[in-house]
């Protein structure tokens, strides 16, 4: 039965004004199960306030093959960190 | 009167204990990981209504009673958990039915113990609520993905829901505890809810493509005690640490 339920992923917003994080990947039949085995699986230690999930196949991911062209130029532009102002103190959350 | 509430409040939270023995049996046995997750989580929440109430029945008993007293070291007809819910996992099917004919009777009973003269088992009810309509949801969803799946999966849910079918009129059998308490304000008189309960079961069952049993027979006598040869086997797992090694705490 299981080998048939496709794989979903699965995001869950842990508190109200925090972004959806990607908490991890589970089976199910279709969206409503899914909700349902993530609120079972990902939040039952009152981990979250929002979930989403979204079917695996559905998200686009880049090739691992390209890591090469597509991360590595942006290791040597150490200038694009905000790294070289001076902050003043009254500036706290940067 | 004590001895009313303590055998009112037994009644109720026996069928928490015995059902979330048998969920509990599935951990690491169920048909998926997530599955598996899902019934031991109901079984967690049964648990700790469960302690709850056996908390608050030593409190009423009094001569030193505890909670683990209550829940390990009675005998089998002291028991008065409905038959229903000590009925075994047998498949998943089962489970889900069993599941779903008690969470309908669970959430009518709790939404009118919300509004009991006994103020802890209104605050029992009203936490417990939140819990058991998750449970009720979670059952639902699954008769009717049962029931509207494959030829099987339809088969199988409609054989379970006959077979526990002639455990249902039990749920609203009414002991002497039960009258005492309702005369006091403190009991739900199950009697007002039970044209509600076989609508809604009906409700659903229609919606998953089932037909309701015609059952004309039904079993009776777990809140007097007298059970299925089933509970027996239950409570020799649930109480062999403890008549193992007596007052041993985790």
């Amino acid at each position: 039965m299981k080998k048939k339920w496709p794989l979903w992923e699965v995001f869950v917003r842990s508190r109200n004004g925090l972004e959806h994080r990607h908490f991890g990947s589970l089976h199910a039949a279709d969206a409503e199960m899914a909700l349902e085995n993530a609120r079972d699986v990902y939040t039952r230690r009152n981990e979250g306030v929002s979930i989403w999930v979204v079917e695996s196949k559905d998200i686009t991911a880049s090739n691992p093959e390209n890591n090469g062209e597509l991360f590595e130029p942006a290791q040597d532009k150490v200038y694009r960190h905000p790294t070289f102002y001076d902050l003043p103190d009254e500036v706290k959350h940067m | 009167m004590k001895e009313h509430l303590y055998k009112y409040i037994l009644g109720i939270a026996d069928n928490s204990l015995i059902l979330g023995q048998r969920l509990g049996e599935l951990c690491g046995h169920g048909p998926s990981l997530e599955i598996d997750i899902a019934c031991t989580n109901i079984s967690l929440d049964l648990f700790g209504q469960t302690r709850s109430y056996y908390q608050y029945a030593a409190k009423v008993k009094g001569e030193g009673a505890t909670e683990d007293d209550i829940a390990f070291l009675r005998r089998e007809r002291e028991y008065v958990n409905l038959l229903l819910v000590e009925q075994p996992n047998k498949n998943f099917a089962q489970t889900m039915a069993r599941q779903f004919l008690f969470d309908v009777y669970h959430f009518l009973l709790l939404q009118e113990l919300e509004k009991s003269r006994d103020l802890t088992l209104a605050a029992i009810a009203k936490k417990s609520i939140k819990e058991v309509s998750y449970h009720l949801r979670f059952s639902s969803d699954w008769i009717k993905r049962l029931g509207d799946g494959t030829e099987v999966s339809h088969q199988k849910i409609q054989e379970a829901i006959d077979a526990l079918w002639t455990y249902t009129d039990e749920l609203f059998h009414q002991t002497e505890a039960d009258k005492a308490m309702i005369a006091e304000g403190i009991g739900v008189d199950l009697t007002q809810f039970k044209d509600e309960y076989f609508e809604k079961v009906a409700a659903t069952l229609e919606e998953a493509t089932l037909k309701v049993p015609d059952t004309k027979w039904f079993q009776k006598g777990g809140k007097q005690g007298i059970h299925t040869e089933h509970l027996g086997y239950l409570l020799s797992d649930l109480q062999y640490m403890q008549r193992t090694y007596p007052n041993m705490e985790w």
